[in-house]
């Protein structure tokens, strides 16, 4: 039997402090493998804020919801809706974002909890098709349809409307108390961006969280409820508040990254409620590894990496890679391998997700334990004591 | 009236659709226990037999001779092979290209169902329906990723056979005004079509031999087994006639939407919650489900009704399957216990 225990504090701190000072260096040691532009770090943490977010209920509920994204997009359109009410404010927006997609998953997830397994599944993607197909056909006062919701010079803007209003109104940028995130300093080839920063603090928090709920009483229930549902009913635990309120904690993430998202580009637009996105959350998740803390996070980074790299990749690239193979060979082997790159990187993340689920269904995390077991040789060790107390017995 | 009877006959042949799709991932379900996500693909698949049917038929080759263009330049005069073989009747058969794949989609959906589930389906049989849909959603992924690959991004158009192209004036043929009522035939073709597959599976599972151990199977596979009947064999069978019912819908259905590589996952969500509505392994829901929700659909679509409930036409399918599966969450037609919770 499996017993449910915690890590000590002082590990949770080591690891909470290398993530801290990973997450705030990332422009450094990014920039060594070619991922460092402002763009690319952004999406590095929104998408690791939304796939933690998702862990906390997939990976310690097992509930599988395939509708995610209706929160990421539905924090968009708060956000959007809040810059132009309100003002370019990034701080207002984002609480906006994770109330309005709180009540949101609130109700969406009081009528799905009520069935388990597959048919959840189904009634979060019924969800989510839904605000979808409303955003792009009856909401359209609301969402502006196919176009997007953007920001305009002449929205009220309550907030900063009149400062800002002879700077530059056509375009305004998102801005903390004055400081345009939007911005980047460039120092010795090395790109600091704002509204980078600005996104990584907000990750930095929300992990801290994840970690807390991880942690907590609470954390523990929700493993348990993984674990066997039947059994925590028996003994007379009524799990539905829980795992409600684990599905509006990660509702709510979702629709803080959303509006992270708006930050560099106000604007919002329906696709992102689309079910195949609500799908790649779910490909970060496995990906990474369920269930784990940092997992997710490696997750969504390798997923946007990978896309950001292959997607970009050509004949030409390809033959330089390969340079090192003999020229009559090396023409097959690029157009094989041309396949999986530029517009065919989907096919590479499709079976590279394939072979995860079936060979290695914990993850990125679960295959470097693995390999820190045989490496240290404590797997050897754990098999000769079970051997040796099998002995005795 | 005119209009009603209109949208009926759009509703038999949406759902014509969606019921051919859901049976076979019904049966799949109620064979194996194998919630599959790449069955979409399966559907996507078979409508690229239609096109490549199209593209073997339509191959051609130089007949030697010469001819200038309107603007002067001189191009080399093909002719299809087929019409080099066989004349007029070749030509015939490029027109029929769509109703002639059926002899192309059938056995290549047997073969790629019967590889899927030797290859990948049966080492999940004992694992979580999480892992399963995940796996069976790269797969779909992976499927359509390839047929990117090979056939490009675009759809590709397929025309329908002359014959069967055009309206036909359904007023007529009730006795009433011609050409009020009038309907693309091809679609109508459709409904029939997928009508007589639906009856040759249940003639099949009724009436055979094979049928009847197979639904014996999907009752109690233990007993079966202990009989000394080698069931998996039999449901590996099933799963690749449901990839051949899939493909089948596909390739007929390809005059009507033009196939490109995402076409499957569009209809694959749609008869998730056909499948789900009619009840999980319920052959008889998944088909009057189908029907039951095209035809709701295409209602929806009315625009009085739109007028009185907008946007009711893009949200009535998930609107009813959220209802039923809080209603009644075996659906429509389930057995009692099967997935209930």
């Amino acid at each position: 039997m499996k017993i449910l225990t915690n890590p000590s504090a002082g590990v949770d701190t080591t690891m909470m402090l290398v993530f801290v000072v990973a997450v705030l260096t990332m422009p450094f040691w990014l920039t060594l493998i070619g991922a460092g532009y402002p763009d690319l770090m952004q999406k590095f943490v929104i998408f690791g804020l939304f796939a933690t977010g998702f862990n906390i209920l997939f990976g310690l509920t097992g509930y599988l919801s395939f509708g995610h994204a209706a929160f990421l997009g539905i924090g968009s359109y708060t956000a959007v809706w809040s810059f132009k009410l309100l003002g370019m404010n990034p701080i207002p927006a984002a609480i906006f974002a994770v109330a309005v997609s709180g009540v949101f998953a609130l109700v969406i997830g009081f009528i799905s909890l009520r069935r388990s397994g597959i048919y959840f599944s189904i009634l979060t993607l019924a969800f989510a098709q839904m605000c979808y197909a409303l955003a792009y056909s009856v909401l359209t006062p609301i969402t502006n349809g196919e176009t997007g919701l953007r920001v305009i010079g002449d929205d009220p803007r309550i907030l900063d409307g009149i400062i800002t209003s002879g700077v530059n109104p056509s375009t305004p940028t998102v801005n903390l108390f004055g400081l345009d995130l939007t911005q980047t300093w460039v120092w010795n080839g090395y790109y600091f961006n704002a509204g980078f920063y600005f996104c990584a603090i907000i990750l930095i928090i929300g992990s801290y969280i994840a970690m807390r709920i991880f942690r907590s009483p609470f954390g523990l229930m929700l493993k348990a409820v993984k674990t066997n549902q039947n059994r925590l009913n028996y003994t007379g635990v009524n799990t539905k508040p829980y795992t409600l309120a684990a599905f509006v904690i990660s509702g709510m993430y979702a629709g803080l990254a959303g509006a992270l998202l708006c930050i560099t580009d106000p604007l919002a637009g329906a696709e992102r409620m689309q079910w195949t996105a609500s799908g790649e959350v779910v490909l970060m998740v496995i990906l990474g590894g369920m269930g784990t803390l940092m997992g997710p996070m490696l997750g969504a980074g390798i997923i946007k990496f990978a896309e950001q790299k292959f997607s970009t990749w050509g004949k030409t690239e390809l033959h330089e890679f390969f340079a090192f193979i003999p020229d009559g060979i090396r023409d097959t082997v690029v157009s094989v391998a041309s396949l999986f790159v530029g517009s065919g990187w989907h096919l590479t993340l499709g079976l590279v997700f394939m072979l995860i689920v079936i060979y290695l269904p914990g993850g990125i995390v679960e295959g470097g334990r693995r390999i820190l077991m045989w490496a240290s040789g404590s797997n050897r060790r754990n098999r000769k004591l079970q051997a040796a107390a099998q002995a005795a017995e | 009236m005119d209009a009603i009877i209109l949208q009926i006959l759009n509703g038999l042949e949406k759902g014509g659709a969606y019921a051919l799709i859901a049976l076979g991932l019904t049966l799949i379900f109620g064979t194996l226990g194998v919630v599959n996500f790449a069955h979409g693909a399966l559907f996507m698949l078979g409508a690229f037999c239609a096109v490549v049917m199209r593209a073997l038929l339509t191959m051609e080759v130089a007949t030697g001779e010469v001819e200038s263009t309107a603007w002067g330049t001189e191009i080399a005069v093909t002719t299809p092979y087929v019409t080099n073989l066989f004349g007029d009747f070749g030509n015939t058969m490029i027109d029929w290209a769509v109703p002639l794949s059926i002899l192309l989609t059938v056995p290549v959906m047997l073969f790629v169902g019967w590889a899927m589930e030797r290859g990948l389906i049966r080492h999940f049989y004992k694992r979580p329906h999480a892992e399963q849909i995940l796996v069976t959603f790269g797969l779909a992924i992976v499927l359509a990723e390839l047929v990117k690959a090979v056939f490009g991004a675009n759809p590709i158009p397929v025309p329908e056979p002359a014959a069967l192209g055009g309206m036909m004036d359904f007023g007529a043929l009730f006795g009433s005004e011609p050409d009020k009522i009038t309907y693309p035939m091809w679609r109508f073709v459709y409904f029939l079509f997928s009508a007589t597959i639906i009856i040759i599976v249940f003639m099949f599972l009724k009436f055979t031999t094979f049928g009847m151990v197979v639904r014996a199977g999907m009752e109690d596979r233990e007993t079966v087994g202990l009989l000394g009947i080698d069931i998996g064999k039999k449901f590996t069978f099933m799963f690749a006639v449901s990839a051949a019912i899939a493909g089948l819908a596909g390739a007929m259905y390809t005059p009507i939407i033009s196939p490109n590589y995402n076409i499957g996952m569009e209809f694959l969500v749609l008869s998730f919650v056909v499948v789900v509505v009619g009840g999980m392994g319920s052959l008889g829901g998944a088909v009057a489900a189908g029907f039951m929700l095209g035809l709701l659909q295409s209602f929806a679509a009315m625009n009085e009704v739109k007028e009185i409930l907008p946007g009711i036409d893009q949200i009535i399918i998930y609107l009813v399957a959220i209802i039923v599966l809080l209603v009644r969450p075996r659906g429509l037609m389930g057995r009692k216990g099967v997935m209930e919770t």
